[in-house]
């Protein structure tokens, strides 16, 4: 029944997307279309993922597939029934939410397409998860890239949309090279790249190279500094829901590959984990201060996936030392904590996306400096996105608290109990200081973010003139706040989500010890937030009582004295950001264009600043110019003449028949 | 009989927190050579600002209010994690200190967006550097936290101050000592004391956690002058468990004796206010990051 569901659900969305295109033209029917196809792919995939979550039984199947190494063999474990279950949650509230969103481009838009290529995106994330041949998982993925790439493109009618666009379409590219090359030296000697038929890697060095493969290659796709490049450029330019997809589960995808491949790759070695571990910290501190640093509401929210792919890098990382050094409880600890940040970051962040679209939908700008006020004018959107942000900070009682708190006792449990193993106490040492630094800026930025745009006085016309989005845009965010809220007071419920993947990839018997050892801090955590909450609704009676009777005025803010202030006098989010950016500026190398008139009457003032991505700029803008410098001069090979590219397929025809025969 | 010293902890540090205050403005006054203000005028100044009414902004929002009735509540549950020196708290499980964290960076996180909330660009400016020096103050208590964990094996923070001191003073005494000084660097930064902050300046301009509740009046600002009170009691038991190694398996004079030890901690940060300046505001990082230098010799001190 498991597999027909999941079959059903492909097809589905696969059939779906197809009729899309066919909607005639008319923005209403396609958009109706698309969502009722995303709405019931996700229903038909979720029933039997919780299923599976629910027994922990895995179930598969495996159908002939004429294609040489090909075989159509998928299967649901706990594993990719748990993303199964993010990325179908994610995909539908999208949809939902995007149908409003999409309205306003209605008349100038064939809606048709870009659903199409909705249903199709979350047709392939499915995809991914569930194959088991490398052939099938290597499709999946390049539909992935490609249906992502054309939504990105929505508005390729301007030129930052479509320098994005190939920016991604690139970096996509060359992650899909490292796992083609990872999977042709997995390939089995039999001709076959099922993953159950895999052999093992022949040695240690070889275990290695496919391990680096794979770091690179999901890397690309998961944002693992330096090769984060395309997030910040890609999420700002495709449309609200997408990027909610995108940054809430495509991207998660790329640690899910990670996940399944280290397995394939037997017994991992100390260094991998102190890889992961040290690729996870850079990542997590670099993508949250460059998120500090940002300007454009859109872009910042793309860097603080950055930085929360980190967080669960780094968790990954504890995972494999624990693996690697024989401590299940850390192994199981770093595991669960990665699994349930990922599940976390997929609910906040694509609520953050969702408040974001609603933002642009309301006032028409994205640009930091310029909103102001908006929680008096949407209010709605504000709460949620106030949830998302606490939650994302990992604030308790949300649901962003839960899964560091896994991390952090990871971390503390390799310091405490590392007896005679200093490594694995440095390690955990560094796992906890990045965290803490990583909370902290986090903090920082999302203060700024909230307390920029939402409060205080609306800084521009557009802010002044914003307006509440139609309800259709309105309860997916309230569903995935609620859900950050339930799954934050509610904290065991999450353990128990991640708990039946800890148990297949760990063993029973390391995942229920560890499961154990867990529970009464996650019921105690649910204690303190129903403790907190409960003191604040007293405090908030008693002072409602002792305001009874009194003058309760209002003026304007008291600022000093000064009574006659502008909004635009109001501190702003560069100047909230600089101390913090100007300590690390040996970091991120913020630039800054200053004009300051020195007479007696000054007349002009300007100042600006900048913190364009150091990776992209010093990194792959010489390296992509040195490659263009080289095909270039290759260039004499292409003609344009078809004879000519006739005689080069039949010289290669030719000198592999001759390789072949000798 | 500990649970009943534990409860009693809690129930001191609710009543006694602005006393702690008022010892701490009588340290300073002495050093002045002022006679100084009396011990109890906090309390008179919490009911006073309790029976106001209130003027809000007319930019402010919910928030503005929220914030401090949040921040009490946090501090007041935070409190029930603390140890008074090796007795066991009111609230206690593995990773309770990672709570304690982040619960405190909640109610930051609140005092912040109330102060963005009222469109004061002072405000603004004192948020931002709370931000910043949070962002210094952070790792210094999670390594001091690490030291500890792995000194005394235990993880949570009771287990970690029952065990400290149990067998008296152990080799691990000194590093112990050393995280003590740390933390005192951090409760003078989580507090807004000389010399990151100096809550008495007459310019808003150089304040950094009170020019952010300019806005605040009457009952909402008895609850932020009463939540800090209570947060300089939470931190001062955290400095004071360390510092003092007396565990005499009698719950009541172990109580006494980290009252007592609190109280001099006051007199401690009294002394510090009395003779040093406020650090201009670019040597504050100076002084954080020496101190996570100094948790991280500790750590390796423990390690070795």
């Amino acid at each position: 029944m498991t597999m027909e569901m999941v079959l059903s659900s492909l097809l589905v969305l696969t059939i779906g997307a197809v009729a899309c295109l066919f909607s005639g033209g008319c923005a209403k029917r396609a958009s109706g279309l698309g969502v009722a196809v995303s709405v019931a792919g996700a229903l038909l995939a979720v029933w039997p993922a919780v299923g599976v979550l629910w027994t922990g039984r895995s179930v598969a199947l495996r159908l002939p597939w004429q294609v040489p190494f090909g075989s159509f063999h998928i299967a649901v474990d706990p594993l990719a029934a748990l993303f199964i279950v993010m990325i179908s949650l994610v995909s539908a509230l999208a949809a939902i939410y995007g149908m409003g969103y999409l309205e306003a481009c209605a008349n100038r838009k064939h809606l048709g397409v870009t659903w199409c290529f909705f249903n199709l995106l979350q047709a392939s994330m499915l995809l991914i998860v569930l194959s088991r041949n490398g052939l099938l998982f290597v499709m999946a993925w390049e539909g992935m890239s490609l249906t992502s790439f054309f939504l990105v493109m929505f508005e390729h009618e301007k030129q930052a949309v479509r320098d994005a666009g190939w920016t991604y379409l690139t970096a996509a590219h060359l992650g899909a090279a490292c796992l083609l090359a990872l999977f042709v030296l997995l390939g089995g000697t039999d001709g076959s790249l099922d993953f159950d038929r895999l052999a093992a890697p022949s040695g240690p060095l070889m275990a290695g190279i496919l391990f680096v493969l794979a770091v690179l290659g999901f890397g690309a796709k998961a944002g693992f500094v330096p090769l984060h490049v395309w997030l910040p450029e890609a999420h700002p330019a495709a449309p609200s829901h997408v990027s909610a997809v995108m940054s809430g589960v495509m991207i998660e995808t790329g640690i899910y590959g990670l996940v399944r491949i280290t397995l394939l790759l037997g017994p991992p070695p100390l260094w991998w984990g102190w890889a992961l571990l040290i690729i996870g910290a850079t990542s997590g501190i670099l993508g949250v201060l460059y998120a500090l640093a940002q300007h454009d509401l859109k872009r910042l929210l793309a860097y603080s996936s950055v930085e929360n792919i980190g967080i669960v890098c780094m968790a990954l990382g504890l995972w494999l030392l624990g693996v690697a050094a024989r401590k299940p409880e850390l192994a199981a600890l770093g595991l669960m904590g990665g699994l349930l940040h990922l599940c976390n970051h997929a609910i906040f962040k694509s609520l953050l996306f969702l408040g974001a679209g609603a933002v642009k939908h309301g006032a028409h700008t994205l640009a930091i400096d310029r909103l102001g006020g908006l929680q008096k004018k949407m209010p709605h959107t504000a709460l949620a996105f106030l949830i998302g942000a606490a939650a994302i900070c990992g604030f308790p009682p949300l649901n962003g608290f839960v899964g560091e708190l896994f991390i952090y006792m990871g971390a503390f449990g390799a310091v405490t109990h590392a007896a005679g193993n200093g490594t694995l106490a440095v390690a955990g040492m560094i796992a906890l200081l990045a965290l803490s630094v990583i909370g902290a800026l986090a903090a920082a930025c999302f203060t700024k973010v909230y307390g920029i745009v939402f409060s205080g006085a609306p800084r521009s016309a557009n802010a002044l003139g914003a307006a509440e989005p139609p309800r259709s845009m309105r309860h997916p965010m309230t569903v995935l706040a609620g859900l950050c809220l339930l799954l934050g007071i509610g904290a065991p419920i999450g353990a128990a989500l991640v708990s039946p993947v800890a148990a297949q990839l760990l063993g029973e018997s390391a995942a229920v010890a560890a499961i154990v050892s867990v529970r009464p801090w996650l019921v105690a955590l649910s204690l303190g937030g129903g403790f907190i909450a409960a003191l604040t609704a007293l405090l908030a009676v008693l002072r409602r009582r002792l305001h009874h009777g009194r003058s309760i005025a209002r003026g304007p803010t008291w600022d000093c004295g000064y009574v006659a202030p502008t909004a635009r006098m109001q501190y702003t989010a560069s100047s909230f950001a600089w101390p913090i950016i100007d300590m690390m500026r040996w970091m991120i190398r913020p630039r800054v264009e200053a004009c300051v008139d020195h007479g007696y009457f000054p007349r002009q003032a300007y100042l600006a600043t900048h913190s364009a991505d150091f990776f992209r700029q010093r990194l792959f803008v010489p390296l992509f110019r040195a490659v263009a410098t080289v095909s270039n001069s290759l260039h004499w090979l292409q003609q344009g003449r078809n004879q000519l590219y006739v005689l080069y397929i039949a010289v290669t025809v030719l000198v592999l028949l001759v390789l072949k025969v000798r | 009989m500990t649970l009943t010293a534990s409860i009693l902890h809690w129930l001191a540090a609710v009543l006694l927190a602005p006393l702690l205050v008022g010892v701490i403005n009588r340290t300073k006054a002495f050093f002045g050579g002022r006679r100084g203000q009396p011990f109890l005028q906090v309390y008179h100044d919490l009911f006073k600002l309790m029976g106001k009414g209130a003027v809000y902004s007319q930019t402010a929002t919910w928030i503005f209010r929220f914030g401090p009735m949040l921040g009490l509540a946090v501090v007041l549950t935070a409190l029930a994690i603390v140890p008074a020196g090796g007795l066991r708290a009111l609230f206690v499980f593995p990773g309770d200190f990672v709570f304690l964290a982040y619960t405190l960076g909640l109610m930051r996180f609140f005092t912040v967006l109330a102060a963005l909330d009222t469109g004061s660009a002072f405000e603004g400016m004192g948020a931002s550097r709370e931000m910043q020096f949070a962002l210094l103050a952070e790792p210094v208590l999670f390594a001091g936290l690490a030291v500890l964990a792995a000194g005394s094996g235990q993880l949570s923070l009771s287990g970690i101050y029952n065990q400290l001191w149990s067998a008296g003073m152990r080799p691990e005494g000194a590093p112990v000592l050393l995280v003590a000084l740390t933390l005192l660097m951090v409760l003078l930064a989580e507090n807004a004391r000389i010399p990151v902050d100096d809550p008495a300046t007459h310019l808003e301009l150089t304040m950094i956690h009170e020019v952010m509740v300019l806005d605040h009046c009457g009952v909402d600002l008895a609850f932020i002058q009463y939540g800090a009170a209570l947060k300089l009691w939470l931190f001062a038991a955290l400095v004071t468990g360390l510092a003092i190694p007396l565990r005499t398996g009698q719950p009541m004079v172990d109580l006494v004796v980290t009252i007592a030890g609190i109280f001099i901690t006051a007199v401690v940060v009294g002394i510090v206010e009395s003779t040093m300046a406020r650090l201009r505001l670019v040597r504050v990082p100076q002084m954080l990051v020496a101190s996570l230098a100094l948790s991280l010799a500790a750590f390796f001190w423990i390690l070795r």
